[in-house]
Order: structure tokens, then sequence, then C-alpha cells
């Protein structure tokens, strides 16, 4: 089976405080279309920058994100058009507080997409209908929960229309019976065969939701396989030590 | 008590109704509200202009690749900290002299000389308050923003000032009070607003008490009048987004 590959990252690289903080130190990984793969490990392992590092939020420092056949780490690439393909969903939401949830969801598409407002508002309301908050749609952010906001924030990026979802810990802000409506959103997106790169310490939606489990610690992929292969029969001693603190 | 009344009232209808001479009165308050007015205006359309450029140069320069864009950044850098540096370093009244007298010299028009001088003045005040408000918004909003396709212009202007917009609004009313009192000044370049009204009045009647203190009271009373529009414009706009 030779699969579609979407994004193909190589040696990549990411140093702060010039040179003094290795976040990554040499991660390579393709990515399939339609693939949901799942990054688990430590806190500060580089989880977050390896994702960031997808949309260039964060600049890497050395290796390359080749996306749809382009090297968007190349000079002189315009990473904005290339964002729009890639939506992101982050663990503190990050809704526009002074907009109403409609306008969260069709600022990009009428800007970016050139979409009519009417076309905007149209595409929102049957998103907003599929996670079941369409009679939020005037609503400002803080007047919703933290697990409806998640969910407002999934659909923002997909009323760009993207053909990779880039989650970083989606559920980790959120009080415990919020947890499930949300991953309860991003199963069906697998379902529906987005693909999906997923930062999560929820081990039961990578097992069950996952293609592809990859572990990383100290800024490399140590670990990788299916989740069988990484939950049942974990090969290193890091791994096996890190199942230990989480399961 | 009576008669102290009688004499306050007697000064009043000498320093003010006679020779209409509440004229200078209403005149110079128009002539200070306008220029009040338009500088404020400019001073926020520069002030949003340099802090956006200060604050994109701080947050972009390490990952800006050398050439002209970088080249231009640099440079619009270092002339909106030339100007930040030049105006807060000198006395207004210096400025406004300048203005008149090296600047503006081939305009009469000294309500335009004096706006212009102000709103640059206040301008560098404003860039530091809005480049304030920007840097007290969550950097996730930027990211959001950016993640979802916008440049930087486009997260700033939909996403970004907006928002600052709201939390700078306290400082920007006390600007426009701060200013609304600096403009007193204006006299310098024989402009003639409210504090030069008053003095005229004086020199023509030679009883300084009555025209100073009108003049006090109404700077005192449009302060007061417009702390509380802004008070209540604040309130209105807090609860637009609960
Ligand atoms: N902006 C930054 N500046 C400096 N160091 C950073 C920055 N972002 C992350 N790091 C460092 O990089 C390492 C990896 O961080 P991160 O990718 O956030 O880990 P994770 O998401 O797995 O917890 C950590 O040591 C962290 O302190
Ligand atoms: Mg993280």
């Amino acid at each position: 089976m030779s699969a579609e590959i979407i994004i193909s990252v190589k040696d990549l690289e990411k140093h702060f405080n010039a040179g003094a903080v290795h976040a990554l130190n040499g991660v390579s990984v393709d990515i399939e279309k339609s693939e949901v793969l799942v990054v688990i490990g430590p806190s500060g392992s580089g989880k977050s920058t390896f994702l960031r590092c997808l949309n260039l939020l964060e600049r890497p420092t050395g290796g390359s994100v080749v996306f749809e056949g382009t090297d968007i780490t190349a000079p002189r690439v315009n990473i904005n058009l290339y964002r729009r393909r890639m939506g992101m969903v982050f663990q503190h939401f990050n809704l526009f507080p002074h907009m109403t949830v409609l306008k969260n969801l069709t600022l990009g598409p009428t800007e970016l997409l050139k979409k009519s407002q009417a076309e905007a508002d149209k595409k929102a309301m049957q998103l907003l209908e599929r996670v079941g908050l369409s009679d939020r749609a005037d609503a400002y952010p803080s007047q919703l929960s933290g697990g409806q906001k998640q969910r407002i924030a999934i659909v923002r990026a997909l009323c760009m229309e993207p053909d990779v979802m880039l989650f970083d810990e989606p559920t980790s802000a959120l009080d415990p019976e919020m947890v499930g409506e949300v991953l309860d959103v991003m199963k069906e997106l697998a379902k529906v065969g987005m693909t999906m790169v997923v930062v999560t310490h929820e081990m039961g939606f990578a097992r069950e939701v996952a293609d592809r489990v990859l572990f990383m610690d100290e800024g490399v992929i140590v670990e990788q396989g299916t989740p069988e292969e990484i939950f049942d029969h974990p090969q290193s001693e890091r791994l096996q030590s890190f199942l230990s603190k989480v399961l | 008590m009576a008669e102290a009344f009688a004499k306050l009232k007697e000064s009043f209808i000498f320093n003010f109704i006679e020779g209409a001479r509440w004229k200078y009165i209403t005149n110079g308050l128009l002539v200070t509200l306008k220029v009040t007015f338009f500088a404020l205006l400019l001073g926020i359309a520069i002030g949003v202009v340099v802090a956006m450029i200060r604050s994109s140069y701080d947050q972009t320069k390490d990952e800006m690749q050398p050439g002209f864009g970088k080249t231009l950044m640099t440079g619009l850098n270092n002339l909106a900290r030339l100007y930040l540096t030049v105006i807060r370093g000198t006395p207004v009244v210096v400025q406004l002299l300048i203005g008149y007298f090296v600047i503006f010299v081939s305009t009469t028009n000294t309500v335009f000389v004096a706006s212009m001088v102000f709103g640059i003045n206040s301008g560098a005040y404003i860039t530091e308050i809005i480049r304030g408000g920007i840097m007290s918004i969550d950097p996730g909003q930027f990211e959001a923003g950016r993640s979802i396709g916008f440049n930087y212009i486009q997260t700033m202007r939909h996403i970004i000032i907006p928002q600052a917009f709201k939390n700078v609004l306290p400082s920007l009313a006390n600007e426009f009070i701060a200013l609304l009192k600096e403009t007193a000044v204006c006299g310098y370049i024989g402009l003639m607003d409210l504090t030069k009204g008053g003095d005229v009045i004086r020199g023509r009647t030679f009883s300084a008490f009555m025209p100073l203190i009108a003049v006090a009271l109404i700077y005192l009373l449009l302060v007061i009048f417009f702390s509380w529009l802004i008070g209540k414009l604040e309130r209105r706009l807090r609860s637009s987004e609960r």
C-alpha cells in the first residue's frame, strides 16, 4: 500500500535561545493522507515544538517540512497560503473574545477565502450543527464552557476547509467532564478521513483512534508504531517507564 | 455678603458683557476643542502606525530573512525610535514654536499648525500606550490568527488592535484630557484659544480674577464632563463583551 504523503518532515531541528535549548534534535516522519498520528511523550519532550514547526508557528533551525509537495521551510515561500490548509487547535482554545461565535468562524473564510458572508455563515452553521452548538452562534466566547469553546475552536479551523488538522493537547485545559465531548468531535473527524496530528495525554483516545503513535523524548522520536505495538509491546526502556507513569 | 455678590456681578458684566467680551471665551473654547480633537485624531493615527512598526519589528526581527524587507523594517524601526526620543525629550512649547516659526512658516493657519504639532507630540505618547495595549494581548490570540493564515498586518487589524484598543481606552482618554489642558500654551504662536481669550480680556479690563477664574472653571468642567462621558463609554464597551 503506497498511500499519498501529505506532510514529509526531514531531520527537523529547533534550538531556542541561540542553541542553549535543543527542543528538537532531528525528527523525521512522513504523514499520510487520512492518517491519525498521535504524539505522546513526557512534558518538555518537544511535542508542541514539533507540531508548531509543521505550520511554521515555530521556524525550525534545521531540516525541512514538505507539505503537499512544497518545501514550506524554503526562503520566499508565502507561509500564509499553506497555513490556511492546516487547521490548528490549541490547548487554550484562543477564540477571539471580541467576536461572536459566528464571526470567529467566518472571519477567515470571508477575509482569506473571499467567501461571501452568507456563504461563510451557511458553512459555519452546518458545522456548528454537527458539533451540536448551532444555538450558540450569537454567543461570545466568554459565555461558553471550556468544552464548548474547544468544539468551536475545532469548527473555526474546519471552516477554512483544511487538508490537515493539528491538535496541541486539546483537552488538557478542560474539566474532566468536558473531555469526552471534545474527543467525540475529534473521533468524528477521524472517521470522515481527516488527516490529523494530535498531541495528547489521552491514552484511551490514542489507542482507539490512532493509526500510528509516536513516542517522543528529549527532542527525538524514540519509538513509533501502531497503538498495540506502543501500548502493549513497548520496546524501549524510556517508553516503558513513561507508560508506567501515565497508564 | 450681598455687597460682595453685587461686586462680583458688576465685575462679571464689566469683563464679559461689555464690548461682547464673552466672545473671546466662546471663540477660544471652540479653538481649544478643535485643536484637541484634530490633534487626538492625528495622534491616534500616528500612534497606531508607529506602535505597529515598533512591535512588528520586535516580534519578527529574529525570523526575518535578509533582504529588502528586513532593511526597510530596520530603517522604519530606527526612524520610529528617533521620533519617540526627540518628541518625548523636548518641551511641547518648544515644539510648538519650531512648528510655527521653522517648519510651517508659509502658513498663517495657526489652528492647523497647533493641531499638527500637538498631534505629532501626542502621537509619541499614544504610541507607547498602544504598544503596551498590544503587548497585553495573550500571544495565543496572535498565534490563532496566524494559524488560520492571516498575515501579520491582517492579524493586527482584525484580532489584536480591536482588543488592544478596548484595553487602552482609559489611557487614551487620559491622554485626551491631558492634551486638552496642554493646548493652553497655544497662545505662544498667537492662537486665540480659551486661555489666550481669557488673558486678552484681562489685558483689556485690567482685572485678572474674573477672566482667569472663568477660564479655569471652563477647563475643569470640560475635564469632568469628558471623564464622565468616557466612563460611560467604557462601561458600554465592557458590557458588549459579556
Ligand atoms: N519559545 C521558547 N523559548 C525557549 N525554550 C522553549 C520555547 N518553547 C519551548 N521551549 C523548550 O523546548 C523544549 C520542548 O518544549 P515543548 O515542545 O513545549 O515540549 P512539550 O510540548 O513536549 O511539553 C522544552 O525544554 C521547552 O522549555
Ligand atoms: Mg506542549
